[in-house]
């Protein structure tokens, strides 16, 4: 019977199904960072080891500051304290850990893939709800809780009822100037932040593989804003390019043998999925959220919509609350709305290509924003983009060229805007608060981001390519 | 880690009307950092329970009695826990006293977490959570009955609306077990799966 991608990987790690449907599936990497106190201390609690250390990799992101690398610059002693006993916990059960100094430090959905941690066919978890990132090259990975972390480091195992499995197509020749980030908010603006729950999600179409790797985690790194368990993409020829060589893939005969089995990995003709979306790529245009939740996104080219035009009467009040804490009126241009702050990092846009295409939008531009903050996803992005020279271009036009973390996507390491002020953000949150109380986020591309830094508003980044 | 069991509970409920309720919501990331102790209550819906100034905001339903004291079974609005996997949003639900939460549809990650808590989070259908809503708005302080072994929930007018649950987790939540235990039974079920079903070439880097 013609299988998904998504049953292939999940019955490969099966060890044992339950009649009532509770599955022990097996984990071949797990991701950790700062926030796994919670999980250590509950397996120091039952005095037990970590059962497969090698198959763990532990990263400080979300504490960690950005304006420098150094631990006395973290914003206080409990957040140093995270970043210091990570380390510990790490050492004291033998699991890989790369510090605030190390060149493999990063975001860790950013270094995932960028290290060859992230594979084909692998079933990888973390204590992170964008896990879903590393679906982009063709594994199985989901967010997961403390007390699973736990299960995880013990027994590395983890009990998940089958989620059902959703393809979400998107078809037609990119329209020129629209990013992965557009897709994706496109596609969450179509289905709604709960429109794929309890699924997981294989992105498919001719738009989705034309796709860069990098876009790729892009779309798969915000499934969960759509409610999915997981994102995933079919492996490919750029997919594997992408692996070739990196410092956790395999290598020589191992490599032969791996590409054979990924080979294998992708959707069967003719599989079922027990739900299809579809969308026009064509249609696609470079978009911003204006509410307060992924789902509420437009074209930047168009106006704030109308809560009189929602499609019920209790979207219309959520329209209503969401428009009522950003601030925004309905019928305004988006164009027309002053932007205080900007911010380009995150899990889901801090990569090279990211910076590229935020750098041709402020080449030979200044910043109009009171200010504006970029934060690669990691060592090796940052290393990469200064021999490119975009750290130069990015500091001419008046950002702040920093350290890599999680940073003012959720603000633990205090990178904060402040009460009432509006952030271009190329993160994956636009909730309350989540960038400091009072704060309004809209989620945008790096160069819709770029563009609205030169003029001080939103504006369409087609305009200054 | 080991529980309270959990096998049936009747106690007042609590209207929260928001759909989309996010996990930074229920906790702000900024209190993410501090271990679990018995001041970690007053997280639980801060930035909503709570003015810029401190002060309560009368607007928001768990600041009025007898929701404040009383309210044990919260019943939300659709994709309630949506957003990051912070298993402290189950923490300070059940610092602050609640159970029990009951929408039309959770976060995938926020629902899984309470169950590794002995927190129950129940699906019941929109209409029956919107009506549960009105009567717990109507009647401040009605109680709702919540039976995990017939898994049925009866609101204030006395209807009984049947829930699911999965033996393994009404097992574990019934006994307050933490399924660690049970997968360390299984130990010798995951020696042989690591050694006949794993990759050859994952190779070292296993």
């Amino acid at each position: 019977m013609p299988q998904t991608q998504f049953e292939k990987i999940w019955d490969a790690h099966v060890i044992e199904s339950r009649p009532d449907g509770q599955t022990l599936l097996y984990v071949d990497r797990h991701l950790l960072h700062e926030g796994s106190f919670h999980g250590f201390e509950y397996l120091d609690q039952r005095d037990m080891p970590v059962r497969r250390p090698g198959q763990s990799f532990a990263v400080a992101d979300h504490y960690i500051p950005t304006t420098s690398r150094n631990l006395a610059d973290t914003e206080d002693d409990v957040a140093r304290s995270l970043i210091t006993r990570l380390e510990a916990n790490a050492a004291k059960h033998g699991v890989s850990h790369f510090g605030i100094d190390s060149e493999s430090q990063g975001i860790v959905h950013v270094i995932g893939p960028e290290q060859g941690i992230t594979l084909p066919g692998l079933l990888i978890v973390c204590g992170d709800s964008h896990t879903a990132t590393h679906g982009a090259l063709g594994a199985y990975a989901f967010g997961i809780g403390a007390s699973e972390v736990t299960h995880v480091l013990a027994t590395q195992t983890l009990w998940q009822m089958k989620p059902k499995a959703m393809r979400i197509s998107v078809d037609g020749a990119r329209p020129a100037g629209v990013t992965g980030k557009d897709v994706i908010l496109a596609i969450i603006a179509q289905i709604s932040a709960a429109g794929a729950t309890g699924h997981a999600v294989e992105f498919a179409g001719s738009l989705i593989r034309d796709l860069s790797m990098e876009e790729r985690m892009t779309v798969c790194n915000m499934t969960i804003e759509a409610g999915g368990r997981a994102g995933m993409i079919a492996p490919d020829e750029k997919t594997f390019a992408y692996i070739k060589g990196r410092r956790y893939a395999p290598d020589g005969e191992d490599w032969d043998k791996a590409l054979a089995a990924w080979l294998a990995l992708p959707s069967d003709e003719g599989a079922v999925f027990d739900a299809e979306v579809t969308l026009d790529g064509t249609a696609i245009r470079p978009m911003l959220t204006w509410g307060t939740s992924p789902e509420q996104a437009a074209a930047l080219a168009d106006t704030v919509p109308d809560p009189a035009n929602a499609p019920n009467a209790e979207k219309a009040e959520e329209w209503r609350d969401a428009l009522d804490y950003i601030g925004l009126t309905a019928g305004q241009h988006f164009r027309d709305v002053a932007v205080d702050k900007v911010f380009i990092g995150s899990c889901t846009n801090s990569r090279i290509e990211d910076l590229r295409a935020a750098a041709a939008v402020l080449k030979g531009r200044q910043v109009q924003v009171k200010q504006a903050l970029v934060s690669p996803g990691s060592f090796l992005v940052k290393k990469q983009a200064e021999a490119e020279g975009l750290d130069r271009i990015f500091k001419e036009a008046g950002f702040e060229w920093r350290e890599s973390g999680c940073s003012m996507c959720v603000g633990m390491n205090g990178d904060l805007a402040e009460r009432g002020e509006r952030v271009a953000s190329t993160s994956n949150r636009n909730f309350r608060g989540r960038q400091g109380q009072g704060v309004r986020t809209h989620l945008v591309s790096p160069a819709s981001a770029a563009a609205a830094a030169i003029t001080g508003h939103f504006a369409d980044p087609r305009d200054f390519a | 880690m080991p529980q309270t069991p959990f096998t049936a509970l009747t106690a007042a409920g609590v209207p929260l009307d928001s759909a989309n309720v996010d996990t930074d919501q229920v906790i702000p990331a900024r209190f993410l950092k501090y271990p679990r102790s018995d001041t970690s209550w007053t997280f639980l819906f801060h930035d909503l329970r709570l003015r810029p100034d401190g002060s309560e905001n009368p607007d928001f339903i768990l600041s009025n009695e007898p929701y404040k004291s009383k309210g044990r079974i919260l019943v939300a609005d659709r994709n309630f826990g949506c957003g990051s996997s912070r298993e402290s949003a189950v923490y300070a639900l059940q610092d602050w006293g609640f159970r029990a939460v009951i929408a039309p549809s959770f976060g995938d990650i926020f629902f899984n977490n309470s169950f590794k808590n002995g927190f129950l989070p129940i699906r019941l259908r929109t209409e029956v959570c919107n009506a549960l809503r009105q009567d717990l708005h109507d009647a401040p302080g009605a109680e709702i009955a919540i039976d995990v072994e017939a898994q049925t929930v009866t609101g204030p007018d006395g209807v009984a609306h049947s829930f699911e649950l999965d033996d393994f987790r009404k097992y574990c939540l019934t006994r307050g077990l933490d399924d660690i235990d049970f997968t360390l039974e299984q130990t010798r079920k995951i020696d042989a799966f690591e050694r006949d079903n794993r990759p050859s070439w994952l190779g070292h880097n296993a």
